[in-house]
């Protein structure tokens, strides 16, 4: 028998304070100081900010079916992809479209999916990642599915996957958990605790101080960062990913974030959420204190930030555009629904394929 | 050539698709060391070593949202489930994203997994170890269900499942893993899927059945040749997708139908057998269609489970109304 050990500690880091310093006294990762990276991602979240706030806008409008938003993770969202490999795998929950639009994943895509065609998830630069992941929690064994066919395989690629903090209740993200810790698996998983499941908040959905822990009860490294921080979050990720690359084991981040949009557009947040709380959330929101940082170093600036948001600003229009266009004016046909079900159609939806050609256009309405 | 079960069928063929094809592996509970509780997977691990055949931790949900993550990346995961009670939990990964992958992602991924466990009643076991769930995986669009009734289709069905590039569920009828022997050839030829097998032509009756119910169904048409009645006897083999017109070819040319199986009435896969036979079988018809099925009820403890289960009495009474019918 080993020793009985059953006392832990979950290490919480941020680097990047909310006034845009360092925090003091702790050691910083160098790539606080790589600028040009630094710059990048937040040119990234920027765009991630802009696009979110468009596809809010064509839900109102009625041009796009319910959508959740992203405001407020943008950071923590960016970090994922940005430590990624393009070969590693992604299996997402639904709104991290940071980390994905890193990843290649198109904007127009996004839309698409949320606009009700499936084709949104045909991620041409994407090809191995998961489709967006409704079922809470399930994309967790997902990726612990991809990571172990890495390990077999003995493939140097890791499996990501995020869950909320509702979704860390589940017992698809426990079982993962416990499956990363019995095979040892390339697989790091994220619970991105942004302190809501939709009405819920995070202290009704245990007592534990802290979410990460339960991957200590799985036996793996399991650590609390800032996930409004990119830096402390892009640092996190990356030791993560490299140690689970090298065989070192998988490794639960929990990210502490807010969900400043409603749950989804379907939703109405203040009917159970206070308002002082969100305003406050405000205050510790992921892009000013990055700004704030980088134009103190020197490297962004107002006009940069200007030009960029009128760049970032077209590319989101031009998806827009591009979705658009596909919905009215190349729109899937009916048998689309038949053509994917299997390799190659069964008897059976041959004869249906058939018949739903004879009403092309027919159904109930919306 | 070997006579051999219909359980050392489904060992045979795991080892025949383990050895042509090294992106296949055997996960679940106790499938390892102790070569699984029926001993489907005996052997394998010694001959395939713990990278191809890995006992789980004990996790249904896990056993299948991992095959579904693995499968989804160029993996052919062949999981059981130790019972088919157990399987229930897994039904989220099942139908939410096996039978969706593929579709949801417009072919970019896909899901090559087979979900292989014993169903079934008739061995004694303990509850939970004997439900008849063909209906519920046969209602999940985008999954096949397959279900052997002899050693040989046992092997055949089992590679085409296996290497069939869409999931599937194969449900080996437990009470009939060791019934009967038969020779087997392992030369890799498999059984096509999505086919209907007609295992006694006649022309008096047409008798539908799957599973271990073909056992019972087999008795039956013995009885009605010793009468100079010739049964057809077909073996539905892929519950889903249905192969209806081996089915409605036989009753054109019977005039009458009944189907028999394990599972509860409502809502079964005999029902929809029936309503296939009133949609483009009923001017071949000359009597009613019968179900002769388990009763609506749960599955009783194994005292009970006999009773429960049709027998050959009430298979001969539905043929007996039938053929009454002039």
């Amino acid at each position: 028998m080993t020793e009985r050990q059953t006392t832990f500690k979950v290490d919480y880091f941020q680097f990047l304070g909310v006034d845009g310093n360092l925090v003091q006294g702790v050691k910083i990762p160098a790539l606080a100081k790589d600028l040009d990276r630094l710059v990048e991602l937040y040119k990234l979240m920027v765009k991630t900010r802009l696009f979110d706030k468009k596809a809010v806008a064509l839900q109102r409008t009625g041009k796009l079916g319910t959508y959740a938003s992203c405001l407020g993770h943008e950071a923590a969202h960016v970090a994922i992809g940005a430590a990624m490999k393009p070969e590693d795998c992604f299996a997402p929950m639904y709104r991290e479209y940071g980390a994905q639009f890193y990843r290649g994943v198109e904007m127009s895509d996004v839309l698409l999916y949320w606009g009700g065609d499936e084709r949104g998830n045909d991620f041409k630069k994407a090809p191995h990642d998961f489709a967006w992941c409704v079922p809470i929690a399930t994309q967790c064994l997902h990726a612990a599915g991809a990571a172990l066919a890495f390990k077999l395989r003995k493939e140097a690629r890791v499996a990501v996957s995020v869950v909320g903090d509702g979704g860390s209740s589940k017992g698809d993200f426990l079982e993962a958990i416990n499956a990363a810790s019995a095979y040892e698996l390339p697989l790091v998983l994220i619970i991105m605790n942004n302190q809501w499941a939709i009405s819920v908040p995070r202290s009704s959905q245990n007592h534990a101080p802290t979410l990460a822990q339960k991957g200590i009860a799985g036996g793996l490294t399991s650590i609390q960062v800032d996930g409004n921080d990119l830096i402390a979050s892009l640092w996190a990720m990356e030791e993560a990913i490299e140690g689970a690359r090298a065989g070192k084991g998988s490794v639960v981040i929990e990210m502490i974030t807010y969900r400043l949009s409603d749950h989804t557009t379907a939703d109405d947040a203040s009917r159970y959420r206070p308002d002082d709380e969100v305003k406050a959330a405000w205050e510790r929101e992921p892009m000013i204190r990055l700004r704030k940082y980088l134009t103190q170093q020197g490297a962004w600036d107002d006009a940069k930030e200007e030009t960029w948001s009128e760049e970032a600003g077209k590319e989101v229009q031009a998806a827009v555009d591009h979705y658009l266009d596909q919905v009215q004016n190349n729109p899937q046909p009916v048998t689309a629904m038949f053509d994917h079900m299997f390799a190659s159609l069964p008897h059976d939806l041959v004869a249906q394929r058939a018949y739903a050609e004879h009403y092309p256009e027919d159904g109930g309405h919306h | 050539m070997a006579e051999i079960t219909l359980i050392e069928g489904i060992t045979l063929a795991l080892a025949r698709a383990m050895e042509e094809d090294p992106s296949v592996v055997v996960l679940g509970e106790d499938v390892g060391v102790n070569g699984g509780v029926f001993r489907a997977t005996a052997g394998l691990q010694a001959k395939f070593g713990d990278q191809r055949v890995l006992d789980t931790p004990l996790a249904e949900v896990m056993i299948a949202g991992m095959s579904v993550g693995m499968a989804a990346q160029g993996m052919k995961p062949v999981a059981e489930a130790q019972f088919c009670g157990f399987t229930m939990p897994m039904i989220d990964h099942i139908m939410c994203h096996a039978g969706r992958m593929r579709n949801r992602t417009r072919g970019r991924l896909s899901c090559p997994m087979v979900l292989r466990f014993p169903s079934g009643g008739g061995i004694h076991a303990p509850e939970h170890h004997s439900e008849s769930p063909e209906a519920i995986f046969g209602h999940m669009p985008g999954i096949r269900v397959v279900i052997p009734s002899s050693p040989g289709r046992a092997y055949g069905l089992l590679l085409a499942a296996i290497r069939d590039p869409d999931p599937v569920i194969f449900m080996e009828p437990k009470r009939i893993y060791r019934w009967q022997k038969e020779e087997v050839v392992d030369d890799g030829e498999e059984l096509p899927l999505d086919v209907c097998f007609t295992l006694r032509d006649g022309s008096d009756i047409t008798l539908v059945s799957w599973g271990a119910m073909i056992k019972e169904t087999l008795a039956a048409a013995d009885e009605l040749a010793k009468r100079g009645i010739h049964a057809e006897v077909i073996d539905v083999a892929t519950i889903s997708p249905l192969d209806m017109d081996t089915i409605i070819e036989s009753v054109q040319k019977t005039g009458r139908c009944v189907i028999i199986q394990e599972a509860p009435k409502h809502c079964g896969v005999a029902s929809e057998i029936a309503a296939h036979l009133a949609d483009a079988g009923l001017y071949s018809l000359l009597a009613p269609v019968k179900r002769v099925c388990g009763y609506d009820t749960v599955m009783p403890l194994y005292r009970n489970e006999m009773k429960y289960m049709p027998s050959v009495r009430r298979i001969m009474d539905a043929i007996e109304e039938v053929l009454e019918v002039s």
